[in-house]
């Protein structure tokens, strides 16, 4: 297989694009200007649409509007042009337009600073925008899972019509790897529901308005239903967990600071797993609980304060210790740091 | 007995929402007509806003997108930009477009964006309860407004349709009212007309058309009518502000 050199934005967006993608709408914001600028090359070739919006607000109602026709359709930003998002991405969610919006995550709140971070996870994962809604969030580690990720999310988002989220963060976005691309999708999904050109069809409308509260009752019910569907499309990856006392829960460059940790646990005689989500929702609740008979204690690494943590303990609720390690606002969490937190506890 | 006006095809038969007096209802039958009459059922995508004509994707029967407070433009633009061969319209009113949706519009028409705004101005969030909006008029009493719009407080009349007629991607902008048949002809004419432009890919078109809100005026229909020809037209003079030719009336000439 041909092995490509690129960056986490350039497999993201590439991978979009071999996915079907033929329509970005974004506003520039550091740390994943590549995204925008690779659609704004790249679309052109494939007869695709790039458009440069006004603000993050209306791109993602661009968004909106393009997925309703039934395209296949993208936006990306970071964490203030996320906030904005929010609001958009509730109605996509109501209104099911299936979608592909990617999040990189840097230093915040506020401003905040450019270097890549983990602080949205709960915007991500539990909301963020208004109303009772869920996105399934992939969390990709790699470049190579970054573009393999974004390519299955437009699968993902067609099949449940729904929203799909990208989260990574600044870190992933900026750095390279070696990948082999999927193959670019032929086949893609009839969309009855849609604004599409079907001149046959009866009358299709978008719309998250329910007036009737009793309808609006209904159709989150239904909503809810999808969800509970959704779960089964719960991933995540293990390294060493077979005879671990301890275990490392990390996403995306966590877990890959985590892979050290864990190498170097080992040369010190300390038998450290990880447990890396891949979708942080739906969580691994089940895969991180089976581990509880064998485990002394769990470990979050994230760069946050601690959001994932709550998934963790919400999955093995207080049945062992779960100790939070993170940098915060762009610092990078060392492996010797790290594993230092580790030992300690290990060691009693 | 000879039928000489039958309701339009694309209007749903069912009950609307409108307050006695209000003329949102006109304005959705000319659009409707002119859908009628230029073939376009099939054709035609309008997207929804927020406020009073919140529920028109139910009253249309073509293809419907209800957009979010002020972001119809941008939800336009995705429509447009995947099928360049449709009509796509947004229905705004001027809390929507003026103030939240500002940005959304400005930018649609500095883009050239080949979609149609018919915007309609009463002066006033009708929804939410009278609330001043953006246009509404100098020491206009409203829910926010209590003792009247003081514009020393809260600004001068937005003058909406002539900052997006200023900008070169806006072809036509026409302002309109519907107060009696001749005026509702012409609006008729100016919707056809913005539609027609958009179908010939010259560009972004908006008709702005004065309405009426008899019940957060707190006046009833005819003297709504009388108080939109005297007060709110006095304000927003109707008119063409730009035209096909990129001739613009307010712009200055090069």
């Amino acid at each position: 297989m041909e092995q490509v050199l690129l960056k986490g934005s350039e497999a993201i967006a590439e991978g979009a694009v071999l996915a079907g993608c033929r329509f970005f709408f974004g506003y520039p914001i550091t740390p994943q200007n590549e995204i925008p600028e690779y659609f704004a090359r790249r679309l052109p070739q494939v007869n695709g649409t790039f458009l440069q919006a006004e603000s993050e607000i209306a791109a993602i109602n661009m968004v909106y509007g393009a997925g309703g026709t039934g395209a296949r359709v993208m936006t990306s930003s970071s964490s203030p042009g996320m906030s904005l998002k929010q609001e958009g991405i509730s109605y996509l969610s109501c209104a099911e337009v299936p979608c592909v919006i990617v999040s990189i995550m840097r230093g915040g709140p506020g401003l905040g600073a450019i270097q890549g971070a983990q602080p949205d996870y709960f915007q991500a994962v539990k909301g963020g925008g208004h109303g009772d809604y869920k996105n399934i969030v992939l969390a990709p580690s790699t470049v190579q899972e970054a573009a393999d990720l974004t390519y299955q999310a437009f699968d993902l988002a067609d099949k449940y019509r729904n929203p799909v989220i990208i989260l990574g963060d600044g870190i992933l976005a900026q750095m390279m790897e070696p990948i082999v691309l999927p193959n670019e999708k032929q086949d893609f999904p009839e969309k009855n529901w849609a604004l599409n050109l079907d001149k046959n069809r009866p009358r299709n409308v978008i719309s998250s308005s329910y007036p009737i509260v009793e309808e609006l009752e209904k159709v989150i019910i239904r909503l809810n239903q999808k969800a509970e569907i959704m779960k089964g499309e719960v991933r995540w990856d293990t390294l060493q967990v077979e005879d671990a006392d301890y275990i490392i829960v990390a996403y995306g460059t966590s877990a890959r600071i985590a892979k050290a940790v864990v190498r170097q646990a080992r040369e010190i005689g300390i038998k450290l797993g990880l447990l890396r989500p891949i979708t942080l929702w739906p969580f691994p609740y089940d895969a991180i609980y089976s581990l509880v008979p064998q485990v002394k204690a769990f470990f979050a690494l994230e760069m946050s304060t601690g959001q994932m943590i709550e998934d963790v303990k919400i999955a093995i609720g207080r049945e062992r210790p779960v100790y939070h390690i993170g940098r915060y606002g762009g610092v990078i969490p060392r492996v010797n740091e790290t594993l230092e937190k580790i030992t300690a506890v290990a060691k009693g | 007995m000879k039928k000489v006006i039958v309701k339009p095809k694309v209007l749903h038969n069912i009950p609307w929402h409108y307050c006695p007096g209000c003329t949102h209802g006109i304005v959705h039958r000319l659009i409707a007509e002119v859908i009628d009459e230029m073939d376009l059922q099939k054709d035609a995508v309008g997207v929804a806003s927020v406020g009073c004509s919140c529920f028109n994707y139910d009253y249309f029967d073509i293809d419907m997108s209800a957009a979010a407070h002020g972001r119809a433009p941008a939800v336009a633009t995705g429509i447009k930009r995947v099928q360049p061969g449709r009509l796509v319209f947004t229905y705004q009113g001027d809390g929507d477009l003026c103030a939240i949706g500002t940005a959304e519009a400005i930018h649609a028409a500095v883009r050239g964006e080949n979609i149609t705004i018919i915007f309609y101005n009463n002066g006033i969030y009708g929804m939410t309860g009278g609330q001043m909006a953006p246009t509404s008029l100098p020491d206009m009493k409203t829910t926010t407004s209590p003792y009247g719009r003081n514009v020393q407080e809260t600004g001068f009349p937005i003058k909406m349709t002539e900052m997006l007629a200023l900008q070169e991607g806006c072809v036509y902008a026409e302002r309109t009212k519907v107060s009696n048949p001749a005026s509702i002809n012409k609006t008729k004419k100016a919707i056809r007309k913005a539609f027609e432009l958009q179908l010939s890919r010259a560009g972004f078109t908006i008709v702005e058309i004065l309405g009426t809100c008899p019940t957060n005026w707190g006046l009833d229909p005819l003297q709504a009518i009388k108080w939109m020809e005297e007060k709110l037209e006095k304000q927003y003079p109707t008119g063409i502000l730009k035209n096909s030719k990129g001739d613009s009336v307010i712009c200055d000439k090069k």
